[in-house]
Formats: C-alpha cells, sequence, structure tokens
C-alpha cells in the first residue's frame, strides 16, 4: 500500500501538522514503507479473536466527588505564550 | 406538495456534581476565568483523568428513569479535534459502548400520549468557553467550565414537529431537575439543545438530508429555530434544490440558521478508546444501590396523588409538575391534618398566584410549608372562615407569624357562641321589621339580607352554619 | 566514590564515610567533565547540592531512607516542579512544570538527590537517542555508536557513572534496549506497577516508567520506592508493593525458563546468540530447567505496536497546540496557522512520522484494517505469552539483534530502526515484566540478556538477575575513561 503526496497533506491537515512541502515525498515514502510492514497483519486471521484495548483486565475506579483543586491560575498561566486578564489569547476564532 | 418534518434532539445536560468528571476541580458556574481550570482540564502534558463517581451515578439514575438498558460494560473514547476551548485536542466521550442505552419518553401532545424513543445517553466532558469581544481582534479562551460533566441524551428520529420538539425537551427538562442530577439552568448553558432536522414527502419512508442546528438555549428557541430551518429547507427543495448535510447555527436576534463552516472541517474525529480509561463496569450491587435511592418518577407521583388522595387531573398535573412542589404538598397535608383537595387547592390557588406574581420558586416561598399548613387546619377545625382564610394568607406572605399568631392578633377567630350571635339577631330582628314582615308574608329573598346583615355587624367572624339555622328560627317566630 | 553501587553508597552515608553534599559534588564534577557525552539536558547543580545538605541532616536526625542522599537523575520525560521539563522537544524547550510527576514526588520523599534532567529520544519516540531536540547521547562504551533510546541519557549517565541511578520509561523497550547497548540493568515493571502520573505519555497503554541502575540490587532499592498505587492514576494498581529485596537470595533451583524458538531463529546473528547460550548456561548451572517454547504471534508485534502507538501518540500529542504551554509559531495569521505552523516548528521528523502514522491509522475507513486488526493481534500476542507463562516461570531472550550501532546509521531508514526493537515491544503489548541485564560483550560492546516474568512478578525477576550477577561480573564491567 502506498499513500501519495495528497494523502499525505490530508492527514497532516487533521493532525494539524505544517509539514514543509519539500519533505512530502519523503514523508510518503516512510509511511508507505510503515503500512508495507502492516499488511504482514491481514495475513493472520483474527475473525474471533476479541480486540484487546488495554493490557489491564481492570475495571475502572472511581473517585468521589469532592472539590480537592484550588485556583491555581497563575501558575498556570506563567507559562503561557500569551494570555490577557485570566484568559488564554488565540487569533480570532471565526463560527 | 405536503412535507413531513423528522427532527431528532441532541440535549446536554450538566451533571450537577461538585466537582468535574475527570478532576477535583469545582463546577460552580461564573467563576473568575480559568480559576476552575486545573492541570487535568488545561492538558497539562502527563496529567490523567480519573472519573467521578457520582456522574456515573447520576448516568445510571437517568438511564432507570427512562427504563433504558444500563450498560454493565461501557467504555470511554477520545473524539479527536482541534478547537481552542478543548485543551487537549480531544474530548473524552463515549462512542461504541456508551453507559445508558434504549429507553424512552412519553409526552403529551393535545391530549394525546406520544413515547419518543431515546437511543442512548452517553457521559461525556464539557468544552470551555471562547470569548470573542474586546481583545484587540484576538478570542479569549475560559477553560473553567471545561471537564464539567455532561449527559448527552440522543433521542430516536420520532419527533415529527417543533410542538413536539419542545414537549420532549420540557419532559427532559422536569425529568432532569426531577431526578436531582442537573440544575437545568437553561441561561447558564446547564441544558442545551442540538436539532436533527430533515424534511421528507409525506408518505416517504427514506429520510431527507437533515442538518444539525447547534446550541440552542431555550424552549422558544427550539421551537423557532426548528420552524424556521424547517421552512428554509422545504423553500430550498420546492425551488428544486438541495439540503446540505451541515452543522447550521441559530442566531436568535435575526431568527435564522445559518452554516457553520469552522465545525465542518474536522469531521473526522477519529475516536478510539482512551488508553487512560478503564473500562466502567457497573455490576448488580451499584444498581441495586441506585435503585434503592431513585426517587418516584413524575408519571408514577402524579398516580399516586389521584388515587391515594383523589384529586383531579388538573391538581395532581400541576403538583407533580416539579418534585419540591410535590415535596411541599405532601408536608403540607401531614401537617395540617386537612382535606386533601382543600390543601390542593390552596397550594395550585393562592400560594401559586402569589409566587407567580413575586416570581419566585416554591423552595423560596415566603410561607413555609408549616405555616400554610397552620392555616388550613383552622380552616378545617372551623376556626376561621374561607374568606377570613385568605386574608389570614395575605398575613402570613407579608410576616413570619403564625396562623394562629395572626388570628389572635387580627381578632378574627370565627364566632360560634350562639349567646353573641343570638344577642345581634335580635337587634337586627328589633331594627328591620319592615323586612320581618315581607319575609313573614313569604318573601324568601329577604332572607340574604338578615344573613348579610348579621355578617356586617359580627366582621364576618360568625359561623355562617350557625347564623342561617338561628335566624331562620328566630324570623319564624 | 562514583563506582560504587547505590546499595554501597548508602551504607557509606549511613557510616558517614562521606557526606551526600561531597558525593553530589563528585557527581556534578563528573557531569561536567563528561558533557560531551550529552546525557543530561539540565543539570540541576544549586537545587542538588542543596538538597544534598538537607539530606545529610536528616541522615544525622535518624530519620533517613535508604534513598536519602542518594543521587539520581531522571529521565526529562518526568514533570519536576520548578525545572524544565523538556521531553526531547524543542515544544517543551520553555516548558516548566507546575507539579512534579509522581516517580518524581516519591523519589525527592525518600530524600533521593536529583542531579538533572536526563537526554531522550523526542517524546520517547526513537531507538537511538538520535531524534532528540538536544542532540543524540554518545554511548560511553564507543563514542561513535548510539546509547540507545528512547531513554539513552539515562542508560548512558549511568554507565558512564554520571548518576549512580536514573530513571527510564518503556513503551516498546525504550528501558531494555539502551541499558543492554550501555551494559546496565534496566527494569520495565508490569502495566501499572508505578504511577504514570506527571510522565509525559507517549502510547498511555503501553507506557510504564521503571529503574535504569548497575546491578539488579539496587534495581529493587528504587523500584521499592517507585512502585504503587496512585490515585491520580486510573492505571496504576491497587495491589501491595512486596519488598523487592527480601527475595534476591531465592535459590534458582528447579526454575523453569523457556525459550521462544522465534527469538533464536534465524534472525539472530551468530554472535548474539552464542553470547546468549553462555548467559543462559549460567542458569543451567544455578539449578535452572531449560525449555523450548514457541510464541507464533510473536512476529507480528512491531506491525501492531506501529499502529497503536502512533494511534495512541496521535492523540496524546495534539495537546501541545501552542495555545496554554509550550513553542508558539511567531505572528500565527489566524487559528489554523497557530495550530500547524507551533506545531510543525517544534516537532521533529520522528514524532511527525508517528502522528501522521496514528492518525490515518484512525480516519475514518481505516480504523478497522488498522487499529482493530492490531488490537486482535495485541490480544493474540498477550495471549501467547499467557500459554507460556503456564508453562514456564520465566521467559529469557536477547534483547536487542545487535549491539550498538553507529550514529547516523539507521537515521535514514526508519523502518530498520523499528526492527531493532523487534524483541522488546510484544512484552509492553502484554504489560508484562522484563528486565535487561549484562551478559557480555561482543567486540568491546554490551550485551543484554532479557528475562521476561508473569504480571507483578518484579520480585522473581530481581531474583533472577541477582542471582546471576553473584556468578559473573559482566555488570561491574565500566567502559574505558570513565572508570
Amino acid at each position: 500500500m502506498s499513500l501519495t503526496a495528497d494523502d499525505v497533506n490530508k492527514i497532516a491537515h487533521l493532525a494539524r501538522l505544517g509539514i514543509d512541502s519539500q519533505d512530502i515525498k519523503s514523508y510518503a515514502k516512510d509511511l508507505s514503507g510503515m503500512l508495507d510492514l502492516m499488511t504482514q497483519m491481514s495475513e493472520l486471521n483474527t475473525d474471533n479473536v476479541e480486540p484487546m484495548a488495554h493490557p489491564m483486565d481492570q475495571a475502572q475506579r472511581l473517585r468521589t466527588d469532592v472539590v480537592t483543586e484550588q485556583n491555581n491560575r497563575e501558575k498556570f498561566q506563567a507559562i503561557a505564550p500569551q494570555v490577557d486578564t485570566g484568559l488564554y489569547l488565540v487569533p480570532k476564532v471565526i463560527e | 406538495m405536503e412535507w413531513e418534518t423528522v427532527i431528532g434532539l441532541e440535549v446536554h445536560a450538566q451533571l450537577a456534581t461538585k466537582s468535574k468528571i475527570f478532576s477535583g476541580a469545582s463546577t460552580a458556574y461564573g467563576a473568575e476565568p480559568n480559576t476552575q481550570a486545573c492541570a487535568v482540564d488545561l492538558g497539562l502534558p502527563g496529567v490523567l483523568p480519573v472519573l467521578n463517581k457520582e456522574a456515573v451515578r447520576m448516568a445510571v439514575i437517568f438511564g432507570m428513569a427512562i427504563e433504558a438498558h444500563i450498560a454493565p460494560y461501557s467504555v470511554f473514547a477520545r473524539k479527536n479535534y482541534f478547537y481552542p476551548d478543548l485543551p487537549k485536542g480531544y474530548q473524552i466521550s463515549q462512542m461504541d459502548l456508551p453507559i445508558v442505552g434504549i429507553g424512552h419518553l412519553d409526552i403529551e401532545i393535545e391530549g394525546v400520549n406520544k413515547r419518543i424513543g431515546v437511543t442512548r445517553a452517553h457521559l461525556e466532558e464539557d468544552a470551555g468557553k471562547s470569548l470573542h469581544e474586546s481583545f484587540h481582534g484576538l478570542t479569549g479562551i475560559d477553560l473553567n467550565r471545561a471537564g464539567t460533566p455532561l449527559l448527552e441524551i440522543v433521542s430516536e428520529p420520532d419527533i415529527r414537529s417543533a410542538k413536539e420538539a419542545v414537549a420532549y425537551m420540557r419532559k427532559l427538562h422536569e425529568l432532569v431537575r426531577y431526578l436531582g442530577i442537573c440544575d437545568g439552568n437553561m441561561q447558564e448553558g446547564s441544558f442545551r439543545c442540538d436539532a436533527n432536522v430533515s424534511v421528507r414527502p409525506k408518505g416517504q419512508e427514506a429520510f431527507g438530508t437533515r442538518a444539525e442546528i447547534k446550541n440552542i438555549n431555550s424552549f422558544k428557541f427550539v421551537e423557532k429555530a426548528i420552524n424556521h430551518e424547517v421552512e428554509r429547507q422545504i423553500e430550498l427543495l420546492e425551488n428544486g434544490g438541495k439540503v446540505v448535510q451541515e452543522t447550521r447555527l441559530y442566531d436568535s436576534v435575526k431568527d435564522e440558521t445559518r452554516s457553520m463552516r469552522s465545525k465542518e472541517e474536522a469531521n473526522d474525529y477519529r475516536y478510539f478508546p482512551d488508553p487512560d480509561l478503564l473500562p466502567v463496569i457497573i455490576d448488580e450491587a451499584f444498581k441495586a444501590e441506585i435503585k434503592a435511592a431513585l426517587p418516584e418518577l413524575p408519571q408514577a407521583k402524579k398516580d399516586r396523588f389521584k388515587n391515594a388522595y383523589g384529586l383531579d387531573e388538573e391538581n395532581a398535573t400541576i403538583l407533580t409538575s416539579s418534585r419540591q412542589l410535590a415535596d411541599y404538598f405532601e408536608a403540607t397535608l401531614k401537617a395540617s391534618g386537612s382535606e386533601a383537595k382543600l390543601c390542593a387547592n390552596w397550594i395550585t390557588g393562592d400560594l401559586s398566584a402569589a409566587l407567580n406574581k413575586a416570581n419566585l420558586e416554591i423552595t423560596h416561598s415566603p410561607v413555609s410549608y408549616e405555616r400554610l399548613a397552620g392555616l388550613l387546619t383552622r380552616i378545617t377545625d372551623d376556626t376561621i372562615s374561607g374568606k377570613i382564610a385568605k386574608q389570614v394568607f395575605e398575613a402570613l406572605w407579608h410576616s413570619t407569624a403564625s396562623a394562629d399568631e395572626v388570628i389572635a392578633e387580627k381578632g378574627l377567630k370565627q364566632i360560634t357562641d350562639t349567646g353573641a350571635i343570638e344577642a345581634i339577631i335580635d337587634r337586627i330582628i328589633a331594627d328591620n321589621t319592615d323586612q320581618v314582615e315581607q319575609y313573614r308574608s313569604g318573601k324568601d329573598k329577604v332572607f340574604a339580607f338578615f344573613v348579610g346583615q348579621v355578617m356586617k355587624e359580627m366582621q364576618g367572624k360568625a359561623n355562617p352554619a350557625e347564623v342561617n339555622k338561628m335566624l331562620k328560627t328566630k324570623l319564624q317566630g | 566514590m562514583h563506582t560504587k553501587t547505590l546499595k554501597e553508597l548508602a551504607q557509606c552515608l549511613r557510616s558517614g564515610e562521606f557526606s551526600s553534599l561531597e558525593l553530589t559534588q563528585a557527581f556534578l564534577n563528573r557531569i561536567k567533565k563528561h558533557q560531551d557525552l550529552n546525557a543530561y539536558i539540565t543539570v540541576t547543580e544549586e537545587l542538588a547540592l542543596q538538597n544534598a545538605k538537607a539530606a545529610d541532616a536528616r541522615i544525622a536526625s535518624g530519620n533517613a531512607t535508604v534513598l536519602t542522599g542518594i543521587p539520581i537523575a531522571q529521565k526529562d520525560i518526568f514533570c519536576t516542579l520548578d525545572v524544565k521539563t523538556t521531553c526531547g522537544s524543542k515544544m517543551l524547550d520553555n516548558f516548566t512544570a507546575p507539579y512534579n510527576a509522581t516517580v518524581v514526588e516519591k523519589l525527592n520523599q525518600a530524600g533521593a538527590v536529583m542531579l538533572g534532567k536526563l537526554n531522550m529520544d523526542e517524546f520517547a519516540m526513537g531507538s537511538s537517542n538520535e531524534t532528540s531536540f538536544y542532540g543524540v547521547v554518545k554511548n560511553p562504551w564507543n563514542i561513535n555508536t548510539v546509547p540507545g533510546g528512547s531513554s539513552g541519557g539515562s542508560a548512558a549517565a549511568v554507565a558512564a557513572r554520571l548518576t549512580v541511578c536514573a530513571t527510564g520509561t518503556d513503551t516498546g523497550g525504550s528501558i531494555r534496549q539502551p541499558a543492554a547497548l550501555c551494559g546496565i540493568t534496566g527494569l520495565k515493571p508490569t502495566y501499572g506497577r508505578i504511577s504514570r502520573y506527571g510522565m509525559i505519555a507517549y502510547a498511555s497503554s503501553l507506557d510504564q516508567g521503571g529503574p535504569m541502575t548497575r546491578n539488579a540490587e539496587d534495581a529493587a532499592i528504587l523500584l521499592q520506592t517507585m512502585a504503587g498505587f496512585d490515585e491520580k492514576d486510573s492505571t496504576s494498581v491497587d495491589q501491595p508493593v512486596p519488598d523487592y529485596s527480601a527475595g534476591l537470595n531465592a535459590p534458582l533451583k528447579g526454575l523453569k525458563i523457556g525459550l521462544p524458538k522465534e527469538f533464536f531463529g534465524s534472525g539472530l546473528n551468530s554472535d548474539m546468540a552464542a553470547t546468549l547460550e553462555i548467559a543462559i548456561n549460567e542458569y543451567k548451572k544455578l539449578g535452572a530447567e531449560i525449555k523450548e517454547i514457541s510464541m507464533p504471534n510473536l512476529k507480528l508485534a512491531i506491525p501492531a505496536y506501529y499502529v497503536i502507538a502512533p494511534a495512541e501518540c496521535s492523540a496524546n500529542l495534539s495537546r501541545f497546540d501552542g495555545v496554554r504551554y509550550g513553542y508558539r509559531c511567531d505572528n500565527p495569521s489566524d487559528l489554523a496557522d497557530l495550530y500547524t505552523r507551533s506545531r510543525g516548528e517544534a516537532f521533529g521528523k520522528e514524532v511527525k512520522r508517528r502522528i501522521l502514522m496514528g492518525t490515518y491509522a484512525l480516519s475514518a475507513g481505516y480504523y478497522d484494517a488498522y487499529y482493530i486488526k492490531a488490537q486482535k493481534i495485541r490480544r493474540l500476542i498477550s495471549d501467547d505469552f499467557k500459554n507460556a507463562l503456564a508453562d514456564v516461570d520465566v521467559i529469557m531472550g536477547p534483547v536487542t539483534p545487535t549491539t550498538a550501532f553507529g550514529i547516523g546509521e539507521k537515521m535514514d531508514d526508519p523502518i530498520e530502526m523499528y526492527l531493532s526493537d523487534i524483541y522488546t515491544i510484544a512484552i509492553n503489548l502484554a504489560g508484562l515484566p522484563a528486565m535487561s541485564i549484562p551478559a557480555g560483550f561482543i567486540d568491546g560492546m554490551p550485551v543484554g540478556l532479557q528475562i521476561i516474568g508473569n504480571y507483578f512478578a518484579e520480585d522473581r525477576l530481581l531474583n533472577l538477575a541477582h542471582q546471576f550477577q553473584q556468578v559473573t561480573n559482566w555488570h561491574q564491567h565500566s567502559p574505558k575513561g570513565f572508570e
């Protein structure tokens, strides 16, 4: 299976990942190589196999509903690129 | 051509937990921006979600209330998309295995019952808020709301008109508040709705292409937004156009829906099980624990009010419209020892009118159930008449005194002392010889004149039955 | 001082032979002297000296733990309060965490003295430490070769005696492979044994932290503090932590060792096979029985891993968007530009490759063919291990196909690089514990032996490793120039 430059552009857009146009081809080649590796999987019949999402065969633990966190905005926003009056700022969002 | 409207609603109810669904930050509304967004809510590197038990309990309660299948095994998944109010770049939600499966909700439309199917209800985290005003062309992000637990309740496409949609939404609103799992505050966004709307030629089985109208936050707007969207689609189709599957935003100011292109772009959500969370297992013991604490549901309560208390449909409906009102009624009834009908009439009549006028909920009634019960007790034991009772109620509303205190203070106690009544009757008969003559010559109507005179003299405090009886005897001579 | 093991240093601090301050200073000096190895991203000299003084006071007051005053270095994937945490990426070059990872918190509480933060492959994606934004780490056994990855800085620092112990993380072999290539002891515990809170996620269902030390005895001591339930991590296990040092000397008589024929087949080079055979023979001498076993699905571990890990990483790394912390591009023209350029400029090539791969595997139309298929294969591999471990006590095999390869050798061929994890990856898919211990040399370069145990059998693995280290001295060799 091989991916085209166009495929890579589409995936990169979904992932919001900027890729230099001169690198697209090399990514297409690398990803195609990975997909080739994965075709091995299709050789094995897995019809009645239950997918395994997680190595732990355990139930989710549930937390008691209590407020444990205090306001820590100053500390959190000290590492933010752009804030104003407690808000994180981003370029204008158009809905 | 005749068109049929097909509607499915997705209602997002914020669950009334104290802390967030995956973190220990507060969910209280109205705090300063980002002061209730902790490391987990902000999606800082390395932090992990831990599920709030109360959110799970509330989802299960809801499932039980709509007689739905409660999944013994449900899974959280990541819904991937980029948006600045979504800190992790994915929303933790449920996809393939939601916690609540197929259930139903019955609505009433013009006196006819209709059952609306509920496809599923699943738990997820809310996003933050984008604020577009006054940041020099920038958008400000407040993540206080991020991580607030939501129950997304998805209906089957069983709804056929905007009116039905509103009835369904109201019923759901009433239910979640009844269950105590959502405060239902629509202005604060605690209860919001997306509507999937399509039209098809009447008689056609296949659904038309649907548009999704986002974030409708009032009953009024649901109706208007759907009606508007239906009109738009019909007009489009009748002019040879096609409905495009898209997300539209309802603008309540212009009363129109418009396309939201920004949401369209990222529609490949790449759901997959969240590896930071394990499957949620609801065992029989947990279900039994929840079931035991399940409040009586609106319909069951209404039936019981009719059967056990002999209330009519109207009173039973009003009194069970909220759990608080129903509780108030039952508390008053018990404390007063009066008849259920009297009690119901007072609550749905004078009390409700006063509350409405003052724009107050029953929970904030200036007249507590104990004080109303005190009033009803005195009506029942004939201490005061129904007419005087209205006067007492007025006083109760404006003070903190008990009914007995008001009655004593204002001397409103009904006079049953026959000697006192007799003296007045004798005097009135003596003063009005003409009228006595008329009565005795057969003019029965004059009797009312005497009753009026006696009551006036006694400032309404005489027991009317006693007055009638004595007057009759005396007038006959 | 630097030649001593953790256990020996703890005894010296206790007996007053030298102070933690002296010890810490000695290691700081060595770090400076050997900074061309590039093992550290950040050295926290001032903080270390301050903490060493505090440790000395604590030792004097009599309420010290075995780790009090012991120098340690943290892989730069663990968040450290008020100390830069980069995860080897330009994305976090300006990032200081407002909290400690649970592992860091526990080690701090015990009084361990952090020397600094260790170099690593960017976001733990890599097998050679060459994907780090901060440059490759050099293998102290031959500075023209890689130390392995992703915990390359950790392995090199322990091997070169730039710390006595370090933390690492292992998603597909990232503790064991560099431990093998640098001739040290590395343990990847059972998934869930050590909290992942504050450990920057690569692939959440595979990631697990662990100790990297000179020998098994030290690994037991470090694991003792690192392990344990954490209510902040839903995937951490609420199970008591056994005394890992208590069972180190248990006899191995009657122990059943399984050797998967898939590990020792034609793919393994003959020098490696011969070296491992000698090592396994030592176990025979200690009374173990050897049994050949078969795990037919192991060969599919690499393709399954390179679907699952990238899929999880593609979502885990979405939070790095230039909004709340980390790198933000200059003058973004709009929101899309902010995302695309911040991420495009700050992530390296390997990270991008895996994000793209994972995004693709999860996207509409490919989910079943790739993601679900990989999960099914994960189940089959896990079952292979379950079946094998019902028959034998432990499984042994190689850690790596070859000894350390040359810097730059595999950078142009990502697939070739992925294949270097062929013996370690399956263990993460199953979530089992495994160790790498020094087992000999080929042409002067260290070779590791891998020991894989059943869930929560860390004590058994440490026992086996310790017994081996009682009859061999591979773990005591040190690279030339770093004695």
